[in-house]
């Protein structure tokens, strides 16, 4: 249930001064004693005297007694002069024992992993181990970024370990973790390619190339580095159209843009034929790491002919998402795009001060782009994913792609919806068909359960975009199934009066565009 | 099933039997058959990563962890390490807000969202501004954003960002990379002992500007005086007005859009977030009439089935998942459970507390430079000006030998200049900055 109120607020007249009407004698001190510095009485109705300057609350009360007023109270001065500082800040006054119910109550109206499945196609929705969070509040992972190098060699270790990690699963041979979400990773491949264009006097390249089903932020990406985004089309079976690749391509051509397995779930079979050919026309070829949780431990981009790609960890190395962020897009690239990488990154040091242990560095790479933030990325969503990768290893990561596979494989099996497109690995689309795929969610929250991704990709109608990933159990699965199916069978009209079980029913999104209300302040005007 | 897993994922909860079972319903021998990869790009080895327990991967990260120096940092330069109280870990922490995802399904994620919109509604009335995102990346990106905002609302022909001559270079370089694919340039303007020059400013202002950046307090600790006379320069220009600045600053200096600031950005994670090696919030505020220009998510207010007030993101054809090349940013993924955070911390300290501690980062920081002013060959604050939170020293002695020397007493400080080091007070204490005169003096003797 949403609280209507909006929140108390405490009126300001001046400068950090804090007004109360009083009536009779009910008077409740806005500020200590100790903060007062002055009081001012302003009477309203009474029966003459009192108004004026005081000194304390007790003159207020013997004043207040006897009539109808409003006061004043100042707090200790401002260390500024007027005309550097503001004149007033309103905004709620809770107590903590409030604030501790009031975000519990929130919490609780909202859905998380922990609450249950969360199958959203392209999310990698997976569980996000508790550990994690206890190593990323260690006092020792409290520093800060313009330490000296030697002072902070467990940080710069952390890292250097972690870009090991990443460099050895994506087959790449550098990697920056400066990026700190996937969409800044797609944007740091696409500056390095321009640089490494520039760089081989090829600065004319001014077109990148993306599939018509992949990622909104592959074209948002492209866009903000400059380029022209040409779509591809997808051939009848959901893979890249081989002719139309070749009639794309040009001298124009940067880079081109591929997640594998597609947004179908499909493995790119002709991955070699289509590095081959964006390399024969000078382009490069970069892998959006969307889907890694299907290919760990089974494939590697870097083998397939990928030159530079991201890796989305918050999905596939299980840290929190948080409601939306943070994140963090490390990006890997090989050999020769690694002088391009954002500055610093970092490396051992030969010759150690300590002589029994590696010392590291941090380095700006020859020909650097330079940032793309404004020190070093994410670094606590980083120090869980080397924690995470440090606890599953080579057998946990390879469990985690299998296990994803056989969950969408086992789930797509189980419900009615019909499947267009296969062999898919670790999510699949299904077509709500004559229903609408957005009731259809609606009404699966109904079950308890999080719904699917809905009317995306284009290429299946009305798409429902499954991703289970691997920490669901096969019970989870056929109750997530039977909810599947048990709106497929469901009148029109129930689907569209869902949800009837969720804090608020079906919420009116044209009048939240139409008449945009983005604050407490925006309400407040209105009513 | 999850005791000491040598080789399976402990997160992947498959029995044998289960297992077995969910290969018979797809009509598969092993996992392997459902792989559709062709041989030759199969990678049928291994990482060379060892799997640990829990306890052990714990171990590791600790024992790695504990190379680092424990010191004192007296560090700033836009990142700041405030008290964040118990109460944000506690409650940031219940697994509700950190295991959920954006809110695309706003039925069933009304808490978030509601959170966002209190973290909007402090940054609306911080600014004095219609309207705050959820947030950006950090405080360099929000800058890089603000770019882009100003070349597509620009009404001049317009190509140029000014930029101070004092900012971090990775911000400056951050805004160079976010505007490459644009056809301004960035361009530096001079200040003057600390402050924006105003003449200066004027000289390089002309219809050709787009937006004139300026920091509030600056990369350097002083406060800025001329906002007001910026606003007009930038406004006479047609230029956009864009400030850097954070949330507690902003409680106490002066309100951005009583001074003509057309876009706010910064950091906001001053609160809410203790020292992350630079891991921040973005905060972006602007005016309404850029609403539909603005990157990044807004929660607004609307009504449910039944009438009853409810929280939804809105406007979203802004953004790459609907309007992909010609989206307002490519951003998709944020700093949501940040803004959490900071709207936690912000409550917990409510508008008195906020804006004693923006006064106590002005009396401290004054203190301790005049304490260090004391000291022979030394001199504080250089600038002649009002400081917030951090402010430059002068020293006789080479500035890096010092700061070695200090650091050898464990604190750190930096070095910012040949003869020039900077020090910040934020979430130090007292007896630390008592102790931090000490030796301090020692070291300069």
């Amino acid at each position: 249930m949403t609280d209507d109120r909006s929140p108390e607020r405490v009126a300001s007249q001046s400068r950090y001064d804090q007004a109360r009407y009083i009536e009779n004698g009910e008077y409740e001190p806005l500020l200590s004693e100790k903060d007062l510095t002055r009081i001012e009485i302003e009477r309203v109705a009474d029966d003459g005297g009192g108004a004026g300057q005081k000194t304390g609350h007790a003159d207020v009360e013997e004043t207040a007694e006897n009539g109808t007023a409003n006061v004043n109270a100042t707090s200790g001065g401002s260390p500024l002069p007027d005309d550097l500082t503001r004149d007033s800040l309103e905004l709620p006054e809770l107590s903590e024992p409030e604030l501790a119910r009031h975000y519990t109550r929130l919490s609780q109206m909202t859905y998380g992993i922990d609450s249950g499945p969360y199958p959203l196609g392209s999310c990698t929705m997976k569980y996000n181990p508790k550990f994690t969070e206890d190593v990323a509040a260690l006092p020792s992972a409290a520093v800060h970024p313009d330490r000296p190098d030697e002072s902070i060699q467990g940080t710069l270790e952390v890292l250097y370990r972690l870009q090991d990690y990443l460099a050895r699963i994506g087959g790449m041979d550098a990697v920056t973790l400066q990026p700190p979400a996937g969409a800044a990773g797609e944007f740091v491949g696409i500056r390095v390619a321009t640089a490494y264009h520039q760089h081989n006097g090829e600065g004319h390249r001014d077109e990148v190339i993306v599939p018509e089903s992949a990622h909104g932020t592959n074209f948002a990406s492209a866009a903000l580095g400059g380029y022209d985004v040409v779509s591809l089309p997808s051939d009848d079976e959901g893979r890249v159209d081989l002719e139309a690749l070749e009639a794309a391509l040009s001298d124009n051509t940067a880079a081109l843009m591929l997640t594998n397995p597609n947004t179908l779930g499909l493995f790119e079979r002709d991955i070699e034929t289509i590095a081959a050919m964006v390399h024969d026309a000078g382009g490069l070829l970069y892998y959006d790491g969307a889907n890694l949780n299907a290919l760990l431990g089974r494939a590697r981009p870097g083998d397939m002919g990928f030159d530079v790609m991201h890796y989305n960890v918050h999905k596939t190395f299980a840290t929190p998402h948080g409601g939306g962020g943070p994140g963090a897009g490390p990006v890997g690239v090989v050999e020769e795009l690694a002088p391009f990488l954002p500055a610093p990154t970092v490396r051992e040091r030969n010759g150690s001060s300590r002589s029994d242990e590696q010392v590291y560095e941090r380095v700006d790479p020859d020909r650097t782009i330079g940032n793309v933030h404004g020190f070093h990325g994410n670094w606590l969503v980083l120090l869980k994913t080397f924690a995470y990768i440090a606890r599953l290893g080579d057998g946990g990561l390879a469990d985690a792609s299998a296990s994803a596979v056989l969950n969408a494989n086992y789930l797509a099996e189980q419900i009615d919806y019909d499947i267009p497109y296969g062999p898919f690995h670790h999510e699949f689309v299904a077509s709500a068909g004559e229903q609408d795929a957005a009731d259809v969610a609606k009404r699966m929250l109904d079950y308890g359960v999080h719904p699917p991704t809905t009317k995306w990709p284009e290429i299946v109608p009305e798409a429902l975009m499954t991703e289970p990933t691997e920490v669901e159990s096969k019970a989870t699965l056929d109750r997530l199934a039977a909810a599947f199916n048990a709106v497929k069978d469901e009148a029109d009209e129930t689907l569209k009066s869902a949800p009837e079980r969720t804090t608020a029913r079906r919420i009116d999104q044209t009048s939240a565009a139409r008449t945009p209300r983005l604050s407490w302040q925006a309400l407040s005007e209105d009513s | 099933m999850n005791g000491l897993h040598a080789t399976g994922s402990p997160y992947a909860p498959h029995t044998e039997a289960d297992r077995k079972a969910m290969l018979e319903a797809v009509d598969a021998d092993t996992v392997e058959d459902l792989f559709d990869i062709p041989a030759e790009v199969r990678f049928d080895d291994h990482f060379g990563i060892d799997a640990r327990t829990e306890r052990e991967a714990r171990q590791l990260v600790r024992s790695t962890l504990d190379r680092n120096d424990d010191i004192v940092e007296l560090l700033g330069r836009g990142h700041y390490s405030y008290y964040v109280p118990s109460l944000v870990d506690h409650l940031a922490d219940r697994s509700e807000f950190l295991t959920s995802y954006t809110q695309y399904q706003p039925e069933a994620s009304q808490g978030f969202l509601q959170a966002l919109f209190e973290y909007q509604s402090l940054l609306v009335e911080l600014t004095g501004l219609e309207i705050a995102n959820c947030s950006i990346y950090d405080a360099a990106t929000a800058l890089g954003e603000a770019a882009t905002l100003s070349d597509r609302v620009r009404e001049t022909t317009g190509h140029r960002v000014l930029v101070p001559q004092f900012l971090r270079e990775e911000r400056r370089s951050t805004l160079e990379n976010y505007i490459a694919g644009t056809d301004l340039t960035v361009e530096t303007y001079p200040v003057d002992d600390g402050n924006v020059d105003l003449s200066g400013l004027e000289a390089a202002l002309d219809r050709e500007a787009v937006m004139v950046y300026a920091e509030n307090p600056t990369v350097r600790g002083t406060i800025e005086e001329n906002l007001a006379t910026i606003g007009s320069l930038t406004d006479a220009n047609d230029a956009l007005f864009a400030l850097g600045t954070d949330p507690i600053a902003l409680s106490l200096l002066q309100r951005p859009a009583d001074v003509g600031v057309d876009v706010v950005v910064g950091d906001a994670s001053v609160l809410g977030l203790p020292t992350s090696y630079g891991m921040g919030l973005g905060l972006f505020a602007t005016r309404e009439r850029y609403l539909r220009q603005t990157p990044g998510r807004l929660v607004g207010a609307s009504e449910d089935a039944t009438d009853r007030r409810a929280f939804t993101l809105t406007l979203q054809t802004r953004e790459q998942h609907i309007r992909r090349e010609r989206a307002t940013s490519n951003i998709c993924t944020n700093q949501a459970w940040v803004a959490l955070r900071t709207a936690m911390h912000a409550a917990v300290l409510g508008p008195s507390g906020m804006v004693d501690l923006a006064k106590r980062g002005v009396e401290r920081a004054e203190g301790l430079a005049e304490r260090l002013d004391d000291l022979i060959g030394v001199h504080a604050p250089v600038h002649d000006r009002r400081h917030f939170r951090e402010f430059v020293v002068h020293v006789d002695q080479p500035a890096r030998a010092v700061a070695g020397d200090i650091e050898r007493h464990g604190f750190a400080v930096h070095v910012v200049g040949d003869h020039e080091i900077q020090v910040c007070v934020a979430g130090v204490s007292d007896e630390r900055l008592d102790r931090f005169v000490a030796i301090f003096e020692e070291v300069v003797r």
